[in-house]
């Protein structure tokens, strides 16, 4: 049986593709706010489009940050792309704008320093070795948009039996993918990034339950 | 590593039809721009636009439809331009399948939209188009145009290219219309005049006809190039155009 996948809908951005990608990936996709079925689903999936600070108002109107927590201190897999990557941090810094994350990660977001800003487009990536995610796909190239990103620190790429796959933009290397135990995430969008994200995403899947 | 120059079929549909001359012989259905999308998408393409030229309600409606049927298949990202006026035009669009829209005239007769927009669905999600051409008593040389290209909007293009990134828009898509539809290279000059004043993404596009057109438009700081006919007619296929770009020393991605 499919494995479910709650994909958790707080009101950021276009969904449809997340969605239409999961499916095809071999997931039985909910898109959902219900709490219940975000803690219970095999797995959930963070999106988020636009700036931090809206998407972390959007996910808390959801209830959607207890659930995040509540499914990590249970071992339940979370897999958050792009925004909803970065929510997952402890922080954001964007438009000069503090903003707490949810804080399943340690680290802080802040824009890139790179001059041709948004990064977008597609690129490689530095798969950390191992990579579940990444695995027939380290050297493909994934989608990315966005202007602000995690620059790894100490607390981060200390985390026990964590993965970091790294991207360079111009000379600025960033985090675009963390592996750390229930939590998986991409700065990347992998429902854009064609057969490459495709692959990411079965690899995430065949992971749960 | 850096980011890849990207290379963009644009399909001018009007009424859920592609129009302008398609001419691939592997397509069921020449005219539908879901089944062309995914063409482009298997080529190589890096991105797909969808221009939306219909004149009525249904017309644009029936856009959605091509762009919802398209999110569903070709897991590449997808803009779509032509009518947008709004914060509703541009959620109802995300909503559809759309990874970006793109603005032109709404934004020309109030700037403020650009801000609405990329306030409530961040910076990436908006294209600023700007239809330019050389224009006589334009302090840079160049105009702003409308239309097609036929009217004056009586605006600087380079100012408004400046004005619009800094009301928030994510990439510039300048198209000359001195250059579109003559297939004799994309406009090098207004490219790197552009290139100049911004620093978010920009995109080429008017007058390509050779693969060493497109090379010439990355040469002179596009990011990305956009282009239909050479793409339609199938006088070059996208793998022709990158295989160019790799050899001039450009990141290209492969498919």
């Amino acid at each position: 049986m499919a494995p479910i996948v709650a994909l958790l809908d707080y009101g950021s951005g276009n969904l449809r593709s997340a969605e239409r990608a999961l499916e095809a990936a071999g997931a039985d996709v909910r898109l959902t706010a219900d709490p219940v079925l975000g803690r219970d689903a095999d797995g959930l999936v963070v999106p988020g489009v636009g700036a931090f600070a809206a998407c972390v108002e959007g996910l808390r109107a959801v209830d959607g940050e207890s659930v995040i927590r509540d499914r990590v201190a249970a071992g339940g897999p979370v897999l958050g792309i792009c925004v909803g990557h970065q929510i997952l941090f402890g922080a954001g810094d964007e438009h000069g704008k503090h903003s707490t994350g949810v804080g399943v990660l340690p680290g802080v977001v802040d824009r890139l320093r790179a001059r041709r800003l948004p990064h977008m487009g597609w690129n490689t990536v530095e798969a950390a070795a191992g990579s579940t995610l990444f695995a027939g796909v380290e050297d493909a190239w994934f989608y990315f948009v966005h202007s602000y990103g995690v620059h790894a620190g100490a607390a981060l790429q200390d985390l026990p039996g964590g993965r970091l796959t790294y991207a360079t933009h111009e000379q600025d290397r960033f985090v675009a993918a963390v592996e750390a135990g229930p939590v998986s995430s991409t700065q990347f969008h992998p429902e854009k990034s064609g057969e490459a994200g495709a692959r990411l995403l079965r690899n995430w899947i065949a992971t749960l339950g | 590593m850096s980011v890849a120059i990207r290379v963009i079929p644009c399909l001018d549909v009007h009424d859920g039809r592609v129009v302008k001359g398609v001419n691939f012989r592997d397509l069921r259905d020449a005219g539908d721009p879901v089944e062309l999308a995914a063409l482009y998408g298997r080529e190589g393409g890096d991105e797909v636009t969808f221009l939306d030229i219909s004149a009525s309600r249904e017309g644009r409606e029936t856009t959605r439809d091509v762009v919802r049927r398209t999110a569903e298949t070709v897991f590449i990202p997808l803009t779509v331009g032509g009518g947008v006026s709004s914060v509703e035009d541009v959620d109802a669009l995300l909503r559809t399948g759309a990874d970006k829209v793109s603005i032109n005239t709404a934004a020309i007769r109030r700037p403020e939209v650009i801000r609405e927009i990329t306030e409530r669905f961040g910076n990436q999600v908006l294209v600023l188009s700007v239809d330019a051409r050389r224009e006589a008593g334009m302090p840079s040389g160049y105009g702003v145009t409308t239309h097609g290209g036929t009217t004056s909007a009586g605006i600087d293009a380079l100012d408004w290219a400046r004005q619009g990134v800094d009301l928030g828009a994510g990439e510039i898509l300048l198209n000359s219309m001195d250059a579109d539809g003559t297939t004799t290279g994309f406009d090098l000059q207004m490219l790197a005049d552009v290139r100049r004043v911004v620093d978010v993404p920009l995109i080429a596009s008017g007058g390509a006809g050779t693969v060493r057109h497109f090379v010439e438009a990355a040469d002179a700081g596009a990011d990305a190039l956009l282009a239909a006919s050479v793409f339609h007619f199938g006088t070059l296929s996208v793998g022709e155009v990158k295989d160019a770009l790799a050899a001039a020393g450009h990141v290209v991605r492969r498919a």
